[in-house]
């Protein structure tokens, strides 16, 4: 692609640093607020209703923590990724980014394994408020995984030509913020019992 | 593309992960020494670490323009306050002029429940 008909948001550096890169973190900026209001949210009620606790003693902390481990390991291959770029080497960026999606299946499936289970044992986003946070929280959480899966398929289809190598940071520091969203939801969900 | 931190000491990944992973096994292990202060301190004090790991490590939040990290300051702040401003209404059962009918219904209940429980 020619820099003649490259986006603005690629060539732009009016606030100091490339305009998509500024865009990615006033997204997170604004998901910060989302989530934050969610996550507070939950953690008001949570505090005055101990009967939730009776609730939470039936989430699964090792499927959480596996679904921990796999978000964490997929974030060390998108950095990786984003090394790769760094040093030109688009083939090995895009290599990673897929593994990084592999990632994001291996914690989807796990999630559907384990909503599938809730749902039967009668733990539906209905049954109680604690389970409409439950399933609000990770569904919105969820969401973010597939879409940011959707992202790095399209940036890595790209960097595998060597074409727009930037964008692979970018993907990166939001599935990084991704991650840390669910560094908070796993003790929220599946620790405090 | 290839900006600051390339000139920057270089990051060990792996030993970043590693890192996670560990503090990972620490916040699961935390509650099985059933104290609940212990609990909250692997569950939530090591998930503000792992955050600040996460975003020192890899996304190099320090590394960018500092108005950045104002900016996420910024909104982490909104946060407090939205959580300070509106869990009195959520916590408490009665504040100045306004109660909870229900959770006083409830509490009345619960009241009388103890209480017949002590008769017999």
């Amino acid at each position: 692609m020619s820099s003649a008909v490259r986006p603005i948001a690629t060539t732009r550096s009016a606030a100091g640093m490339p305009t998509g890169k500024l865009a990615v973190w006033w997204v997170i900026a604004s998901e910060i607020v989302i989530f934050g209001g969610l996550l507070a949210s939950y953690i008001m009620h949570r505090l005055a209703h101990d009967a939730w606790s009776a609730q939470a003693a039936h989430t699964n902390t090792w499927i959480g923590a596996f679904n921990t481990m796999v978000l964490l390991t997929s974030s060390l291959s998108a950095v990786l990724a984003h090394q790769a770029a760094e040093r030109g080497d688009g083939p090995k960026a895009a290599r990673l980014l897929y593994a990084t999606v592999a990632g994001a299946l291996t914690f989807l499936v796990v999630k559907a394994f384990e909503w599938t289970g809730e749902i039967s044992e009668g733990f539906t986003i209905t049954s109680s408020t604690f389970w409409s946070f439950y399933y609000t929280a990770a569904g919105l959480h969820a969401s973010h995984v597939i879409a940011g899966a959707i992202l790095m398929l399209w940036v890595a289809a790209d960097a595998r030509r060597n074409l727009e190598l930037h964008r692979v940071e970018l993907i990166g520091i939001y599935w990084h913020f991704v991650d840390i969203i669910w560094i908070f939801l796993f003790p929220l969900l599946y620790i405090a019992k | 593309m290839a900006h600051a931190h390339a000139t920057h000491h270089p990051i060990n990944y792996i030993r970043v992960w590693f890192i996670l992973v560990l503090l990972l096994i620490v916040s699961v292990a935390g509650p099985f020494l059933g104290i609940r202060w212990v609990t909250l301190l692997t569950a939530f004090g090591i998930a503000c670490i792992k955050a600040v790991m996460v975003a020192r490590n890899f996304m190099h939040i320090n590394l960018e323009q500092r108005y950045i990290s104002y900016v996420i300051i910024t909104v982490l702040v909104f946060m407090l306050l939205f959580f300070a401003g509106v869990s009195p209404d959520v916590m408490k059962k009665e504040g100045s002029g306004w109660v909870k009918p229900s959770w006083q219904a409830a509490a009345a209940a619960s009241s009388a429940a103890q209480g017949g429980a002590a008769h017999h």
